[in-house]
């Protein structure tokens, strides 16, 4: 009995030991990951803000203004004036289509509405009539 | 406890029967009794001794514990948990649109080593053929120096430099990480912006400080850690001063001008769109301020913050103002133009003779010095003073640069009669564009003070105090719009836009006493839409010759008024504004004298 307590012990401390050292090395393992994640988030910082100065520097207006002069030919750009700002009613908006839902002309469309009128009144009619024949029915079995 | 008697009767009478001394009895007793009470002290003091050793040895556990711990550690450099901010450490400087006007840039400082230096002479041979401006020799001494350690050489690098360095392949060359501020539209809006260098300096990192401008303003906020990633808003606009440098650049070139400047100011926040002073500079490549000749030559002066003035018949408007406002004349008051007014040696003239009676009206439209002066006389000294003080012109301007402050008007401590007179037309007293700009648009935006500021306002409900009264600023508007209209900045009409304005043509003193009858300082203070103000533009020249006609002219309706104008046809689409036809504006005027005067 004493000896299988002892065998128990030393497995235990055998296992123990190892769990230890595993969890020590996957700690170091993340800690050099987080650093490593930690210098990256860093370095794109910089990046983003090397890229923001130069979108500002390339962005500045003398250059834009350079290069609306060299394009003209291509782009036609000018400069901002008064004379520009125009009324809404001088905008050549396209013809207004409005795509019909059934595919028909107008007068099939008062055709169409005509015809379901008629089928209102027939429907009508049908039940006014169905009660009719229901009564009668009744009145002769 | 029980007291044992010294004397017991019981053991005396039987010491007595047996023939002993009965005092020994009680010696004896007193004796037990020293010892016991001898015995509870002692015990009382082993006790304290024994509690003090228990807490000082604790003390000496736990120090010598944590060496332990501390000797028995890894070193490790402390760090941040989340995202190092190694970028950024000084905050960005945007327009109102959040476009960069300053910025950081990561670059390298180059530096050299002695000890790891392997051949100094070829290192300084290759370092002055990268740099042009190393002197070679001296170079070379200093990096063979036995005496020497260390050297600084360059404080910045370009990444073609940097490159340049490695491929000399010297291990004694080293890099120390820098940030660099970065201005990345170069001259515009120089003066605002300032500049910046670097302070301490070490191996791995230099400070960023402001040294002039808002970067000197505002340096602690833009230095503040935890405002790193909040940047600094003005109320600049970027496109807009560009194009005001543009036109102004362009209109001294023409002018012959040795200077220019221009402030757009909102008439209601007091907020500066565009502050422009012409020669300007690179705040990348800050020139060293000038150390002999007139500081006010060099690029760096900041000819619409630190030039105080004469600026002669603009400030004629305030006169009037006040007149107005006190009730003292109305705009069809006839006023005495008859000139010249003598006063001693002293003689008040008009740059034409304008008759003997003009409406206070036309004193304005006509620029006439004789009856602003006139109108000054009649108000008197001290409410000229209190009114000029109301609105900031004996004071440095309170805009936010660090050259504001140390700049001051300059106005006679004894304020005369003769004084008030020549103030009334703009000599005597000297001001700042930006005060002049803030001081029109008090005028014009129904009275309210307004206070200059280059800083984003986020609310724009803050009213300044009721300086005039809304009649009164209606007037003025309405006499500003006729001297575009009809007076002496007839240039100045912009159609569709309903400018109003006031031009001044001052003399320039001469050094040697007196003033100069071929130098002027001309400017143009002027409001757009006169109807309802809301941009004031004030744009001035240092000595511009308008010479296409067949005699050179001087004055400010031939040679600033014509660049404003230009300023403000290109300025006025780009804030939205819609041009109005000559009927609609020539209504919405009249609209507004008539809803000022209930």
């Amino acid at each position: 009995m004493r000896n299988f307590l002892y065998v128990i012990s030393v497995v235990s401390i055998i296992g123990l030991a190892f769990w230890a050292y595993r969890e020590n090395h996957l700690t170091q393992l993340s800690m050099s990951e987080v650093s490593r994640l930690d210098r990256e988030i860093a370095a794109l910082h910089e990046a983003i803000s090397v890229q923001r100065a130069e979108w500002a520097y390339l962005n500045r207006p003398q250059r834009l203004r350079e290069l609306a002069e060299l394009n003209f030919e291509r782009l036609g750009l000018q400069s901002m004036a008064p004379e520009q700002f125009g009324d809404i009613d001088q905008i050549a908006y396209p013809e207004r289509v409005v795509e019909p839902v059934l595919q028909a002309s107008a007068e099939e469309y008062v055709l169409i509405g005509g015809i379901i009128e008629v089928l209102g009144a027939i429907e009508n009619v049908q039940g006014e009539l169905t009660d009719v024949f229901d009564t009668a029915q009744e009145q002769n079995p | 406890m029980i007291r044992t008697p010294l004397r017991p009767l019981a053991r005396i009478l039987s010491a007595r029967v047996r023939g002993e001394n009965p005092d020994a009895i009680e010696r004896e007793n007193l004796r037990l009794r020293h010892e016991e009470i001898r015995d509870r002290s002692r015990r009382r003091a082993e006790g304290r001794l024994l509690l003090t050793a228990a807490i000082f040895v604790a003390g000496f556990v736990v120090i010598g514990a944590r060496m332990g711990l501390l000797a028995a550690t890894e070193p490790m450099e402390p760090r941040t948990s989340v995202g190092e901010q190694i970028v950024a450490e000084r905050a960005d400087i945007v327009d109102r649109n959040g476009r960069i006007l300053a910025t950081n840039m990561v670059t390298n400082s180059l530096y050299a080593e002695m000890r790891y230096l392997v051949d100094p002479v070829h290192a300084a041979e290759e370092l002055a053929r990268i740099f042009p401006e190393l002197n070679q020799d001296r170079l070379t001494s200093h990096l063979t120096d036995p005496n020497r350690r260390f050297l600084w050489i360059r404080a910045q690098l370009s990444p073609e430099q940097e490159q340049q360095v490695y491929d000399i392949g010297e291990p004694g060359l080293l890099f120390g990480p820098r940030e660099m501020r970065l201005y990345p539209n170069g001259s515009i809006a120089a003066h605002v912006l300032g500049g910046a260098a670097y302070g301490q300096q070490g191996v791995s990192a230099a400070e960023i400080i402001g040294t002039a401008g808002i970067e000197r303003m505002f340096d602690a906020e833009l230095r503040n850690p935890d405002r790193a990633d909040q940047p600094l808003e003005l109320s600049l606009d970027l496109t807009i001063q560009a194009v005001t440098t543009e036109i102004l650049s362009g209109g001294m070139r023409i002018l012959n001008a040795r200077g220019a400047s221009a402030v757009l100011m909102d008439a209601r926040t007091g907020e500066i769109l565009s502050l422009v002073s012409l020669p300007d500079f690179d705040p990348n490549d800050r020139p060293a301020p000038a150390l002999e000749g007139d500081p006010a030559d060099s690029p760096l002066f900041n000819r619409a913050v630190q030039g105080y003035y004469e600026l002669g018949s603009v400030m004629k408007i305030f006169t009037v103002a006040e007149a107005l406002d006190i009730g003292e004349i109305t705009p069809e008051t006839m006023i005495d133009t008859q000139g010249p007014i003598r006063w001693g040696s002293f003689s008040i003239n008009d740059f034409h003779d304008y008759g003997a009676r003009q409406s206070a009206t036309d004193v304005i439209v006509q620029s006439s010095n004789v009856g602003t002066a006139r109108i000054a006389q009649a108000m008197g000294a001290d409410r000229q003073r209190a009114f000029l003080q109301r609105l900031g012109f004996l004071e440095s301007s309170p805009v936010e640069l660090s050259e504001a402050i140390s700049a001051r008007p300059l106005y006679p401590e004894n304020w005369s009669e003769l004084s008030t007179m020549t103030i009334s037309f703009g000599h005597g007293i000297s001001t700042n564009q930006v005060q002049l700009a803030a001081g029109y648009a008090s005028m014009v935006n129904g009275g309210r003070l307004v206070h200059p500021t280059l800083l984003r306002q986020r609310q724009s409900g803050t009213l300044g105090e009721q300086v005039i009264s809304r009649q009164t600023s209606a007037q003025i508007r309405s006499m500003l719009r006729q001297v575009v209209q009809r007076g002496t900045a007839s240039f100045g009409n912009v159609p569709g836009y309903a400018v109003g304005g006031k031009t001044g043509s001052a003399d320039k003193p001469n050094p040697a006493g007196g003033y100069f009858s071929d130098r002027v300082l001309a400017t143009f203070a002027g409001i757009f839409p006169a109807h309802d103000p809301r941009f004031v533009l004030v744009v001035s020249m240092d000595e511009p010759v308008e010479t296409i006609g067949s005699e050179a002219r001087r004055t400010a309706g031939w040679t600033v008024v014509p660049v404003a104008a230009e300023i403000i046809r290109r300025t006025a689409p780009l804030m939205g504004m819609r041009p109005q036809s000559d009927a609609e504006i020539e209504l919405a005027m009249q609209n507004a004298l008539f809803a000022a005067q209930e």
